[in-house]
């Protein structure tokens, strides 16, 4: 361990490699998780597979690729069809789960990522799959930091669709009713809202979100029918981290989380990385219990 | 609730029915039935796939022969398979479904050495001889059990080749083996950590350092940290094993970041298509294979091991990974055994494989004392313009060795 902390001492550009490249990881998790607090937060269900969806996003456009379609066209025909997953996914399975307790939520939609890992298993085959990508990276201080331009295009899209969709939610009227409807369901019907129209277009936009996620992951990470639980539990985690109704939070907690652990995997060794992010969710979830109980001491 | 039980006790009906069919088919007289539990969903599936076939094509192969002779008699073959969904709890349980409902009396091993791990015990339990064509990890030799054999080379030996070409290489050009040192990035499962432990031992051997020694989570997909230390420290070696996933990740992103190390050595190239998919990326890379179809291996069922890829291919219109044909070979193994053994006694079943000297297209098959074949080397191929061509045994080898890797 002191090895390493060592190695990033006289090797600081080290640190910065390690640092952009925990950012163009983060900003994939980031759209995954924005999808999920926003369904979470609006119809207080807990998309269980999210990762499937960005699965199913990522083999889309793979496929996309092989017939020679290019990235631009890729990415948004794989929102488009996981839209329409989700229209479909709402209508037969979602809408029978508002309104009940959330047990039922992670089951239903645990059952939906079962059937999605078999049926891509089937129809895409179980292979592992990445996306060819030919844009080349840029190189800094003699190839000591490389940055990927597919990375940073990717990047630049997380955050571009993230921004997009935080001016939909706070400025167009269908994010109004989205919002109004995560407040309060009963006085927003009241008010001429279709809640279950509204539900049934935060849960596409959540599928739609993860497509788009997975298009891009597809490019530089590898894309497995069965892959999709990690970018669930990241999600989870990303969405616990940052708190529920936080989504600016999200993208923070998602970067940096990808930051924070690509150092511990550099430092600690690789085979601690993803216990150091657990624990990290351990101390966090502590620490936001302890913060509470302050704060209900002092309302008493 | 009533509806609920009515559907419950419908279910269990029918699995009864099942069980009944089952035990049956396997008291048929003329047909043996082998039982596989192999992964065809799951995060194996795609070898599960390659191992079933090997079993299906050598079974095809043995039955439009005529079967196995048994006291005059012939026999067919037939393998009852169920999916264990890559999960060692649903293989243990199935194995047990297969040897006490189902009456399969002869085991064929699953995928991976985990699954092959989680299901011995079951296997000594009930004294059923299982031949396995993909389990490696050494820990299934270790610990005394008697009715495992394995057609393939433990997962030590899978990367020693590699590093011997890499001291060959070294002394060619008039440095101590010890000066080298080695970079070592293994997914945390029994196989790849046994494939760590060859490793470190061959590291030992030559009084080499490891730099670098990285265990990766089995769900990897990111190579970057270990990659990033590889710039600081520069190995002279880079090992990487972590399933189909970790060959690819290492390929992609040593080309990505520009990595330069002088020899990459990997495990399961060929059943990730890695020469056909990322021809580039993965040029001069070496891989460990337990064999290859340019290998002068002979035998009395399918002809050559160049027969057998060309038999594979047609019936499944893709090129034979290694996985594939060990899996046919553990068929070959058993139908061998039965007309030696001239019974369907398991014990004598059992004897008969155990006393296994058979030349195959596989490779030559003896088991010792703990069951595993050590009759076969492993080879090593580097992929030159998107072929994998042998580099080592030299007895094999078609082509010298590209050492070292051009830098980026």
């Amino acid at each position: 361990m002191t090895s390493n902390l060592l190695i990033l001492y006289e090797a600081p550009a080290l640190g910065l490699q390690l640092a952009i490249d925990g950012i163009l990881i983060g900003a994939v998790f980031a759209l995954a998780a924005y999808g999920m607090a926003l369904v979470w937060g609006v119809t207080n269900i807990i998309n269980v597979a999210q990762g499937e969806f960005v699965m199913l996003g990522g083999l889309i456009s793979i496929l996309g690729a092989e017939h020679g379609l290019p990235l631009w066209l890729t990415v948004p025909l794989a929102a488009a069809a996981l839209y329409a997953l989700g229209w479909l996914l709402f209508y037969t399975v979602i809408v029978h789960l508002l309104g009940r307790d959330m047990f039922n939520s992670v089951l239903a939609t645990f059952g939906i990522a079962i059937v999605m890992q078999q049926v891509m298993a089937h129809v895409f085959g179980a292979a592992d799959r990445i996306a060819a990508s030919s844009l080349g990276s840029w190189f800094f201080l003699d190839n000591f930091v490389v940055i990927s331009k597919m990375k940073v295009v990717v990047f630049a899209a997380c955050i571009g669709l993230g921004l997009t969709l935080a001016w939909f939610l706070s400025r167009s009227r269908k994010g109004q009713a989205i919002r109004a409807v995560a407040q309060k369901p009963e006085a927003a019907s009241i008010l001429g809202i279709e809640t279950r129209k509204v539900y049934c277009l935060t849960y596409s936009l959540n599928a739609a979100i993860c497509g788009a996620a997975g298009a891009l992951a597809a490019t530089a990470y590898t894309i497995q029918p069965y892959g999709g639980l990690s970018y669930t539990v990241r999600s989870f985690m990303i969405v616990v981290v940052a708190g529920l109704g936080n989504l600016g939070g999200v993208i923070w907690a998602a970067l940096g989380l990808g930051v924070a652990e690509n150092f511990a995997g550099f430092i600690l060794g690789t085979q601690y990385q993803i216990a150091f992010v657990f624990g990290l969710l351990v101390a966090v979830l502590v620490f936001r219990n302890w913060r509470l109980r302050r704060q209900r001491k002092h309302l008493e | 609730m009533r509806g609920f039980v009515a559907s419950l006790s419908f279910v269990l009906l029918a699995c009864g029915a099942d069980i009944a069919v089952g035990a049956d088919d396997a008291a048929n007289d003329d047909v043996i039935t082998l039982g596989a539990a192999v992964s065809l969903t799951g995060k194996y599936a795609l070898n599960g796939a390659n191992t079933k076939n090997g079993y299906d094509l050598a079974v095809q192969q043995i039955n439009n022969k005529g079967g196995v002779k048994i006291g005059g008699k012939s026999y067919v073959f037939e393998v009852r398979y169920y999916d264990d969904e890559s999960t060692p709890a649903r293989g243990t349980e199935l194995v047990e479904r297969l040897i006490q409902q189902d009456g399969v009396k002869y085991i064929l091993g699953p995928y991976s050495s985990g699954l092959t791990k989680a299901i011995l015990p079951i296997i000594e339990r009930y004294k059923v001889p299982m031949v396995e064509a993909n389990g490696a990890a050494r820990e299934l030799f270790t610990k005394g059990y008697r009715y495992i054999f394995a057609v393939l080379s433990t997962s030590d030996q899978y990367l020693t080749p590699a590093i011997n070409l890499a001291v060959q290489n070294a002394e060619k050009l008039g440095k101590k083996p010890s000066e080298l040192t080695v970079a070592i990035a293994t997914e945390n499962d029994p196989f790849a950590q046994d494939v760590r432990a060859g490793v470190l031992a061959d590291l030992q051997r030559f009084g080499m350092n490891c730099s670098i020694d990285d265990q990766l989570p089995p769900e990897l997909n990111d190579m970057t940290v270990t990659l990033a230390k590889m710039k600081a420290l520069q190995p002279d070696v880079l090992v990487v094993s972590g399933h189909e996933k970790g060959a690819l990740t290492a390929v992609t992103q040593i080309e990505a970041l520009r990595v330069n190390v002088p020899v990459v050595a990997l495990t399961h190239c060929d059943s990730a298509q890695l020469a056909k998919k990322l021809k580039k990326a993965s040029q001069h890379v070496f891989c460990a294979q337990q064999w290859h179809r340019s290998l002068g291996h002979k035998g009395a069922l399918f002809g050559s091991a160049a027969d057998f890829a060309k038999r594979f291919e047609a019936a499944y219109g893709y090129e034979a990974p290694y996985q594939a044909a060990q899996s046919a070979a553990a068929v070959y193994v058993f139908a061998d055994a039965f007309s030696r053994a001239e019974s369907l006694d398991s014990e004598a079943v059992r004897d008969a494989i155990s006393a296994t000297n058979l030349k195959t297209f596989y490779g030559p098959i003896k088991f010792d004392q703990t069951g595993k074949n050590i009759a076969k080397p492993m080879v090593l191929t580097q992929i030159i313009d998107g072929e994998y061509v042998v580099v080592a045994p030299k007895k094999w080898a078609t082509a010298e060795p590209v050492i070292p890797r051009p830098k980026y």
